[in-house]
């Protein structure tokens, strides 16, 4: 039987799942380098969501932790490549 | 105990005297002077054990197994011979305290000359054989250094080479035919071989056993066909001359030949290698010696003429001519050892060495004269000197060897006719004749009392030995004789008179076919005009020697680029093929079975693999055209691989995957910035040709069956059943024994905690190698302009005024606040790992991004105007921290990183376990934090030097004192 909870995760795991693909396209369209920083920090945000989901699914909080760790240490990835675009360089 | 000092006290002199400072030249001579005499006192004081026919021994296990030990063994051969080295080297002290100039290194000097020493007494108190090639290396090694002490000297350079190559390839030889020796006999040890002569020589390796050993004893011991490495060696300073290349550690060889004498001699092969080397040697030495121009020259070749007496009379393989060869061993060793010395004042007080210039020293130096004319004639053999007594036992066993041959005794008596001859030219030319005037670069006076002082002990020993051996050398002698010969002690009396006798007569005839010899070279031919050897000219072992050096050197040099290329491309080429090839072998050669069936389908991971898989493909596209396209395309695979490791259960992968990813993509980018741009053949005009295409099409397909493969693996691993005892075991032993409930983890710093200990050490060492790498990093001269989009900068701002003030305000205050949250997730993921996904690995990569963090919106000198971080510290630390942990189980007599785990409680905490591990943890994380961090700061660095090419500006704040050195 499928209660609302459930069928809320799956909706939400769905939503996620098309965001990493529309986020791929972008990423390999382009067109220019800016929309692909944009969809990668898209990407790393949908992961820790996901993963998110995921903890309350499996009623773990370890997910919940790494996904602590990507929301932390992964906008720097999207920092310095914007950085990098906008500068030239990434530490001056 | 005692005996272990013998050997100890040279090298912790040496130790000692290494950090003395370079002026303090008497405090390194005292110091080496008193470590030689406390090494000879020692061992006379042994006397009385030795006498009572004891062998000292004192033995540390080392690995008892394999039969490696450390061990010493004294008995009455080893005695004297230490003796020789340790009493010798007290008096090559006091001499090298007056030779050695102020400007020379002095340290250094005595520093190796101990060192020598240390090895030299090692070689010879060795109880384990394998312990005594060790040594025997050593003396090598060092005397590669003694001879090259003036380095700014090319043929310094060269002969130290020279000699090191003969004599340590020999050593090479050596040790293969005492680890044959060895399993031969069953043992290492030194008596257990001594005791088993006749094993070895019906052993059918015996051949081979004594070749090696011959090998290294010949090479050693100068004797043809090596031989000519020694002449060159006389490029080394005088006292070591005196001390390294006449009296001991050329004697190393001889000593070898002696000390397995009583287990390899007496055989036909025996006599016939060790025996014709030493006749060789003998007669062409004393040749080459009469004709040599350097008074260096004339002893070197005279050295090696008298090894090679040494090494026929142990090839006669006669117990009394062993005692010869012994008995000649100490008395070559007071008077060559004595004539260096008195050499060395010649050249040291008239500033040349060449027998042509130097003429009538007599009158200017009487003393040192008188002396070194006394020391020559013992070299000739002069009756009342010790020269005379070897000779005349050398004499005595040339004429009964073999029965009725005559040629032995003919042989013997032309050598000494060559001895008497070089040692007359040493004395007429040098000390008669007129008075120099002008000639000579110095005028010649005599030298500090106490620089003769030794060479004046020297030929009294000459001369006491010389007539009353009876009550001198004989009872030391006997001893020696005794221990070195066992069974095999021959009746013998060391005496000046044996009545008139064939050696006598043979004396006689040496002598008087010298002198005739002599005038007859120095009126007639003119020996001093002589600028080559007569006859022997062409057999130039140097030359060959050389000959073969550059060959071998010429085809290693072909040989590398045959084989290796310099191009990343070729190197990766062929390490992705064999990797392939090896892989492919091995999963067809025994396959994998797949017993787990697939777990069904799900739509989540399908999209999210989709992802992934498409980014991967992708970014291996763009790699070659658009560098920051696959960077970004990388950098999304790499966090999709790390939700997979989440979905899979594996949070820990998950948490170190993704600060992975983030600082290889920060590295990256830094990196970027100095490749060139990319150059289109429309900029070029190369187009592309078919071969070209081929290339590409070649390791494109090599791409993807690597990449097949790798999947194919991985696959195959997920669908096999997996050694279920290993993880049961993990899982089970995780907690009780680790004190951890994160298996992972535990694994990681316990279990396994060796195998992290090395890969930390490899971090470090490669962290290291780019930091020193990048120092000398200079861009490529394309890419140190500014980036395009700097150039609407306003002029003479530099960036970091830029930054502050203007674009990057607001994050700037922003992540500075971020910073201490930063840390304590760091802290966290660190303090928990053990039990909870985390642990040293993430914490420090964490850290790590925390900093980047600060680098990137501050820019460099404003952030290390304020934060000193220093990675080399963190870097050390670290691995001493992890390695201290791991040593502190010895403490408990537990294996190297047994974790120890203590349960404490604490108010406020509660009940806490705290494993031994959680240290070593720790020192994990100070090493990524100090590598990562290096690695980072030192790549950012790269910009500063652009800054000051493009900017004028003074930096904002000047760098403190003690700052790291970037650049």
């Amino acid at each position: 039987m499928m209660t609302l909870f459930i069928g809320a995760q799956y909706f939400a795991l769905a939503c996620f799942a098309l965001t990493m693909l529309f986020a791929m396209i972008r990423m390999l369209k382009g067109p220019t380098a800016q929309d692909r920083v944009l969809a990668l920090d898209v990407l790393y945000l949908s992961v820790a969501l996901t993963l998110l989901v995921l903890g309350i699914r499996f009623g773990h909080d370890v997910y919940f932790e790494v996904a602590l760790l990507i929301v932390f240490v992964g906008f720097v990835s999207t920092i310095a490549t914007a950085k990098f675009l906008m500068r030239g360089e990434v530490i001056e | 105990m005692w005996l272990m000092l013998i050997v100890l006290l040279p090298f912790l002199g040496s130790l000692c005297v290494a950090f003395l400072p370079s002026n303090s030249k008497n405090w390194e001579a005292w110091l080496a002077g008193l470590v030689a005499a406390a090494s000879t006192v020692i061992t006379l004081c042994y006397f009385p054990t030795i006498a009572s026919n004891e062998v000292a021994t004192l033995r540390y296990e080392w690995l008892p197994t394999y039969g490696l030990n450390f061990s010493l063994r004294m008995d009455g051969f080893a005695w004297l011979f230490s003796l020789l080295v340790s009493g010798i080297g007290i008096l090559v002290v006091l001499y090298a305290r007056y030779y050695l100039s102020e400007k020379d290194p002095i340290p250094r000097f005595f520093a190796f000359f101990l060192a020598f020493m240390g090895a030299m007494l090692g070689i010879v108190l060795s109880g384990n054989v394998i312990q005594m090639a060790l040594f025997w290396e050593l003396t090598s090694l060092v005397s590669f250094m003694l001879i090259g002490y003036w380095h700014h000297r090319a043929d310094a350079r060269r002969g130290a080479r020279m000699s090191l190559i003969v004599t340590a390839t020999g050593g090479l030889c050596l040790l293969v035919g005492l680890v044959l020796m060895g399993h031969v006999v069953g043992s290492y040890e030194l008596s257990d071989i001594l005791s088993s002569g006749d094993v070895l020589r019906e052993h059918s390796w015996y051949l081979a056993i004594l070749v090696l050993v011959a090998l290294g004893a010949l090479t050693k011991s100068a004797q043809f066909p090596f031989h000519f490495w020694l002449p060159r060696a006389m490029a080394a300073p005088t006292p070591v001359s005196a001390y390294l290349h006449s009296a001991t550690m050329v004697k190393a060889g001889v000593f070898l030949l002696m000390r397995f004498w009583p287990v390899l001699a007496g055989t036909e092969a025996w006599s016939y290698i060790i025996g014709f080397a030493g006749l060789i040697t003998l007669v062409m030495g004393a040749f080459v010696a009469i004709f040599q121009q350097d008074l260096k020259g004339l002893l070197a070749y005279s050295t090696i003429s008298h090894l090679g007496l040494i090494t026929l009379l142990l090839g006669m393989g006669t117990p009394l001519a062993a005692v010869a060869a012994l008995f000649h061993v100490l008395n070559h060793a007071t008077f060559k050892a004595s004539l260096f010395m008195a050499a060395g004042i010649i050249d040291h007080e008239s500033g040349t060495r060449d027998l042509r210039q130097l003429t009538g020293l007599r009158k200017l130096m009487p003393i040192t004269a008188t002396l070194a004319m006394v020391a020559a004639a013992a070299m000739a053999g002069v009756p009342l000197l010790n020269g005379f007594l070897s000779k005349e036992m050398f004499f005595a066993e040339a004429a009964g060897f073999g029965s009725g041959n005559t040629w032995l005794p003919t042989l013997a008596v032309i050598a000494g006719a060559l001895s008497v001859v070089y040692s007359l030219r040493f004395i007429t030319e040098v000390f008669f004749g007129p008075v120099p005037s002008g000639e000579l670069p110095k005028t010649p006076k005599e030298p500090p009392r106490w620089m003769r002082f030794p060479i004046e002990m020297l030929v009294v020993l000459c001369i006491v030995v010389g007539t009353m051996p009876g009550v001198t050398v004989a009872p030391a002698l006997n001893l020696a004789v005794h221990h070195m010969l066992g069974a095999y002690t021959p009746e013998y009396s060391v005496q000046i008179w044996h009545g008139f006798n064939l050696p006598l007569l043979m004396s006689v005839l040496a002598f008087g076919f010298g002198l005739v010899l002599y005038f007859l070279l120095q009126r007639r031919y003119g020996i001093s005009r002589l600028d080559k050897v007569p006859l022997l000219h062409r057999l130039d072992g140097q030359r060959e020697f050389e000959r073969v050096l550059l060959a071998v050197t010429s085809f290693a040099v072909r040989v590398e680029e045959k084989l290796t290329s310099e191009r990343l491309q070729p190197q990766l080429f062929w390490l992705l093929l064999v990797t392939l090839v090896v892989g492919g072998l091995t999963v067809w050669r025994s396959p994998i079975e797949a017993v787990r069936s697939p777990i069904g389908f799900e739509p989540m991971f399908a999209v999210l693999w989709i992802v992934g898989g498409v980014c991967a493909v992708a970014a291996a596209y763009q790699a070659k055209h658009h560098r920051l396209a696959a960077l970004i395309l990388m950098s999304a695979t790499g966090i999709v691989v790390s939700l997979t490791f989440a979905l899979f259960s594996a949070p820990d992968l998950a948490l170190t995957q993704a600060a992975v990813e983030v600082v290889t993509t920060v590295l990256i980018l830094l990196g970027l910035r100095w490749l060139p741009k990319r150059l289109t053949p429309d900029v070029t005009g190369v187009k592309a040709t078919l071969r070209d295409y081929r290339r590409r099409i070649r390791d494109g397909l090599l791409a993807v069956a690597i990449g097949l493969g790798m999947a194919a693996t991985t696959y195959m691993v997920l669908m096999s059943a997996g050694p279920t005892k290993l993880t049961d075991f993990f899982i089970q032993h995780a907690l009780p024994e680790g004190g951890g409930t994160n298996v992972v983890n535990v694994i990681l710093v316990d279990f396994r905690g060796f195998d992290t200990f090395g890969e930390i050490t490899v971090l470090g060492v490669v962290a290291l190698t780019i930091y020193a790498l990048l120092r000398r990093f200079r861009p490529a001269p394309e890419s140190i302009e500014l980036p395009a989009q700097r150039l609407g900068d306003i002029k003479n701002v530099a960036p970091w005024q830029l930054a502050r003030r203007g674009y990057l305000a607001i994050p700037a205050i922003y992540f500075r606040a971020l910073m201490p949250v930063l840390v304590l997730l760091a802290l966290y993921f660190l303090y928990r790992g053990h039990n909870l996904p985390g642990g040293g690995f993430v914490a420090g990569l964490t850290l790590t991004v925390a900093l980047v963090l600060q680098y990137m919106v501050s820019g460099t000198l404003w952030i290390e105007a304020k934060l000193r971080i220093r990675p080399h510290q963190w870097l050390g630390s670290g691995i001493l921290l992890a390695l201290l942990t791991g040593v502190g189980a010895w403490l408990f007599g537990y294996p190297f990183l047994t974790s120890h785990t203590a349960v404490v409680n604490l108010p406020l905490l509660g009940e806490l376990h705290l494993p031994s591990a959680f240290l070593f943890d720790i020192g994990v994380f100070a090493l990524v934090v100090g590598a990562s961090s290096l690695l980072l700061i030192a790549l950012a660095h790269q910009s500063l030097r652009s800054h000051r090419r493009h900017f004028s500006g003074k930096p904002p704040t000047l760098r403190k004192r003690g700052a790291m050195r970037w650049s």
